[in-house]
């Protein structure tokens, strides 16, 4: 058997302290000095070095990230003088879709490559847009493979990207069509091009190292090739804007580009391929309502690769009443379904890909695979704040990033989201990535569980709810 | 009968499972009494502040009728207040307000704002409080705390119930029963029936401290009910209660032998569990200590794992088989399935009944105690809810709803729960993190962080082990259930129900606040 796909971990500590969600607050004045502080007793050491480190601000307010909010001291202090508090600045960290929950939980991927675990139950919301109104689906009794997610047997979350033959022909015993090139990618999450204000020192160059050190691909910007040359290494897949510059030495030797959409962007592709080194050229068509019919059209026309590209929340574009990913997927799949192409053109969702369950939750709606640009950010310890596009200066100071740092925290993200595909595929009892995609069945969605539960039971669903 | 610590097999002096209370008294009294908090300041919804110039007149102890001000006989100075016990603004027109009635203008109330810190969307703050004062006092919550739904948004919590104008004249409260039958196979084993339709859910001996675990098991006997050890084994402390314990057989088989089957009145094949469908479980090395490897059969230490799913089992034939074994084994034991909440749930129900199941258990997919992958808790297999109706529709269809029971769990936090569920079509629930609630559990979710649970519940160590006490778990356990039967038996008075048999499969007494509600 070959070797298992594996991404290796290893811990890469925040350079910057990370905004903790609880802190513990005293009203000193009241204090009785009862010499029996509560808060030595932390059974997570937090304060033990507390009044030693009270005038080093840093070490101080370390425990702010650290404190899990047990209530343990602030139950057991003689006078009630402490308070448990919600720090302010986790609560402005990120947005509605990149919630201060979903950038905690990066952070600590990307530094210990973990998938998070916690007890007692799930405290969520019942259900919520987009992708948090589906549920995965789980068996009983059958399982991928006989000795468990991490035994011998393998799980494959590899997918194909390139153009595929409709069926195969022979002659005189031979094949005698030329299969078109595929890449394969043993993750189904690329790295795609991340927005120009966090294009800063070596955050690039670690995209892309990351991205070849665990066997995927980065779509890097024509000019940013240039500028990283030396340091951009493996697997880049150029962004070619029109008109390509056919000379440009990345858009020449890469076995696969990008390309925006267009009216001639078939041309453009066919320009590509004349190329003499088989190329495998992906469109990206941003996601309009009109997107499917789009993107079966180019599929018809012989298109290989095409890049649906949602808005940072996983949203349509261009129109005052966007549709999520869930249900533009699930459309643009039913209409290549329907005309008989899908399995000959790879699509890659991206845009709002968040975390680890969206990938699976974007394939079971219909993409081959994934890009994600906000993650690789988050990664790198960015709090969202925008202070960047502001033109101020990084709070973070991305600029000095440390490349060999920036691609630990990457590759560690990746590592958890890896072991967290295994487990949601390994309880839907798949064993092959491929076959996921489109694979509504093995997932419900909330609205059909509701028409079937509670519909069933109280008529119309009110509008709005 | 008592147990002697010589009586346990692997156990040094000082270790967790050596006697280090008094020997447990398998007899357990049904009987409501206080159970304070273990902590010096009990969080609640509001602060009462007492300022410097109090004069210490104790008006405000004659006043209050909610326990917050006291001065215990002999005492001079009014103690700090209670203030968990506060109803807060409400009390301005009940007469009995301490702020109006002190003469010094003295006391102040506020927010408590670590209150609006704790909980989360499923168990709100609120939630956690009303939890709390019911095992403290073993009565209903005040009105000023949310004490029937959450704010999930979806679910039980959207789900109302549809009163009459006015229940029946001739039902009397102390009439309705609450008695739940187990065994409807109509076959040659006990027609085990439980007195709440609830009992308590599975926590291993090795992830649950043990005093908490025997709390449980003398709140089964108490209330007539059962708990169930989980897959760590079944520790020689719960022999005493061996009527009310449930022997669970899970994939990892740890524990499970023959005299644990034999001596257990219910079997639980778990197939699955709702904190983590289609996924193995996992106990830390740092939880697996001296006593918890001898249970398992283990070496100290060694992280555990529990396979998913049971490899012997990949077919219903195979299910049938394990179950024959089981029957085998222990001819009197009735047997139960805990399956979590796929899409065809109905399908596996169907099957667990045709292969002898008796209680077919459903764990939905947003319960759960154990630590589990976030990304499991959140998004695999569908919540309680949708399946509970899902599969009493179709048990229905097949003809045999009334031969076996369904339980239902998985968010299963109130009263007012387990009244949705059996309306939905469940006989009765199983709860899990409501008792650990009760025992103080605040929710913070890191039960699996460095030493275990910093509330000395879901630990294995020594010295946290120490902060719970046998007798003051059972007892806020026992009022705990006694707050919930007094309050489901309320419910079923204005529903104008004489039983809790009665209310199953009544979804016409049920209203969703997102419906048109017109059918």
């Amino acid at each position: 058997m070959p070797a298992k796909y594996a991404i290796h971990h290893t811990t890469a500590k925040p350079r910057f302290r990370p905004i903790g969600k609880l802190g513990i607050v005293d009203w000193r004045e009241d204090c009785s000095g009862c010499h029996n502080c509560v808060k030595r007793s932390c059974v997570y050491r937090l304060y033990r070095d507390e009044a030693d480190s009270l005038r080093d601000e840093v070490g101080y307010l370390d425990y702010i990230y650290q404190c899990k909010g047990c209530l343990s001291c602030v139950q057991n202090c003689t006078k009630n003088i402490l308070t448990r508090v919600v720090n302010p600045e986790y609560r402005r960290l990120g947005d509605g879709y990149y919630t201060p929950d979903l950038v905690l939980s990066t952070w600590y991927q990307a530094e210990t490559g973990k998938i998070p675990v916690s007890g007692a139950g799930y405290g969520g919301p019942f259900s919520g847009p987009g992708f948090d109104s589906m549920w995965t689906d789980m068996s009983e009794i059958v399982r991928p493979t006989r000795d468990g997610i991490h035994g011998r047997e393998y799980i494959s979350t590899s997918v194909d990207i390139g153009r595929k033959l409709p069926h195969l022909s022979f002659a005189d015993g031979q094949l005698n069509v030329d299969p078109p090139p595929l890449v394969e990618t043993p993750l189904p999450v690329i790295f795609d091009r991340i927005p120009e204000h966090w294009n800063r020192g070596a955050v690039l160059a670690a995209i892309a190292t990351a991205a070849s050190e665990i066997g995927t691909l980065a779509v890097l910007g024509e000019a940013d090739i240039r500028e990283n040359e030396g340091s951009v290494r493996g697997q880049v897949v150029p962004f070619l804007t029109t008109p390509p510059a056919p000379t440009s030495p990345s858009g020449r030797s890469a076995p696969f580009v990008m390309i925006p959409d267009g009216p001639d962007a078939m041309a453009v592709q066919a320009a590509l391929k004349r190329d003499p080194s088989a190329k495998i050229v992906a469109i990206r068509v941003p996601a309009v309502p009109t997107a499917a019919g789009r993107v079966a059209d180019l599929a018809r026309d012989g298109a290989d690769v095409i890049l649906l590209a949602f808005d940072s929340h996983g949203m349509e574009q261009g129109t005052s009443q966007p549709r999520h990913a869930r249900d533009v997927l699930r459309d643009t799949h039913a209409t290549l379904v329907r005309q008989g192409i899908r399995d000959e053109v790879t699509l890659i969702a991206s845009g709002g890909i968040a975390a680890a369950e969206h990938v699976v939750k974007a394939i079971i709606c219909g993409a081959d695979l994934v890009a994600i640009d906000v993650p690789l950010m988050l990664a790198l310890e960015c709090r969202l704040c925008g202070e960047c596009r502001r033109g101020q200066p990084c709070p973070i100071a991305l600029e000095e990033i440390d490349i060999g740092f920036g691609v630990r925290r990457i590759v560690n993200l990746m590592a958890a989201w890896h072991s967290q595909l295994l487990e949601m595929l390994g309880a839907m009892g798949i064993r092959e990535i491929r076959r996921l995609r489109g694979e509504t069945g093995r997932c419900m969605f909330f609205e059909d569980l509701e028409r079937d539960s509670f519909g069933r039971l109280f008529g119309k669903r009110k509008s709005g709810s | 009968m008592s147990i002697l610590p010589s009586d346990i097999p692997g156990a040094e002096p000082g270790s967790p499972d050596a006697v280090t209370t008094r020997p447990e008294v398998a007899e357990v009294s049904r009987e409501v009494r206080p159970a304070p908090p273990r902590y010096r300041n009990e969080i609640g919804k509001y602060g009462i502040y007492r300022a410097s110039h109090c004069a210490d007149c104790g008006r405000c102890v004659e006043t209050c009728r909610h326990g917050v001000h006291v001065r215990p006989e002999g005492y001079l100075h009014v103690m700090r207040p209670y203030d968990y016990r506060c109803i807060g603004p409400d009390c301005k027109n009940s007469g009995s307000c301490c702020i109006d009635a002190c003469p010094q203008g003295a006391l102040r109330l506020s927010d408590n704002p670590v209150s609006g810190t704790m909980g989360d969307h499923r168990w709100t703050p609120d939630l956690l409080m009303s939890t709390w004062a019911m095992a403290e006092t073993g009565r209903p919550p005040g009105m000023h705390l949310e004490s029937e739904v959450g704010a999930s948004g979806g679910g039980f919590d959207r789900l109302r119930f549809r009163f009459p104008d006015a229940p029946p004249p001739h039902l009397r409260r102390e009439d309705i029963t609450t008695r739940l039958p187990l065994n409807r196979r109509d076959d040659s084993r006990p027609r085990i029936a439980i007195d709440v339709p609830w009992y308590g859910g599975g926590m291993s001996f090795g992830s649950t401290n043990i005093r908490a675990l025997l709390g449980k098991a003398r709140v089964a006997k108490a209330f007539n009910g059962f708990t169930c050890t989980g897959e760590g084994g079944y520790p020689d402390r719960f022999v005493p209660y061996k009527d009310h314990v449930i022997t669970q057989v899970a994939t990892g088989l740890f524990g499970v032998r023959e005299e644990t089957i034999q001596r257990a009145p219910i079997v639980e094949f778990k197939y699955a569990q709702g904190a983590k469908p289609g996924l193995g479980g996992h106990l830390l090395g740092d939880k697996n200590t001296p006593s918890v490897a001898a249970m398992r059969g283990t070496v100290v230490g060694v992280p555990l794992f529990s396979p998913f799913p049971f490899h012997s089992v990949y077919s219903v034939e195979d299910h049938k088989k394990h179950l024959d074994w089981i029957a085998h084994v222990n001819p009197r034991a009735l047997l139960s399935a805990k399956v979590s909440t796929p899409a065809d749930v109905d399908m596996v129900a169907v099957g667990i009944y045709y292969a002898g199941g008796h209680i077919v258990h459903l764990d939905g997919s947003y319960g759960g105690t154990g630590a589990a992958p976030n990304v499991a808790k959140k998004n695999i297999a569908m919540p309680i809810e949708y399946a509970i109706g899902r599969v009493h529709q179709f048990l229905e269809a097949e003809g045999i709803r009334d031969r076996i029971t369904v339980i239902a769990s998985g968010g299963i936090r109130t009263p007012a729960d387990v009244a949705k569920a059996i309306a939905l079509g469940a006989d009765g629930c199983v709860i899990g993190t409501a008792e650990l609630v009760a025992l103080s559990c605040i929710r913070c979710t890191a039960c699996e962080s460095g030493r275990g649970c910093a509330r000395g519940i879901a630990t294995t160590d020594d010295e946290l082990l120490e902060m719970l006490d046998v007798e003051w778990c059972t007892q806020r356990l026992v009022n705990l259930y006694a707050a919930w039967r007094q309050m489901l038996v309320d419910l079923l008075y204005r529903l104008g129900l004489d039983s809790v048999g009665a209310l199953r499969g009544r979804t016409d007494l049920l209203t969703h606040l997102d419906y048109e509600n017109e059918t």
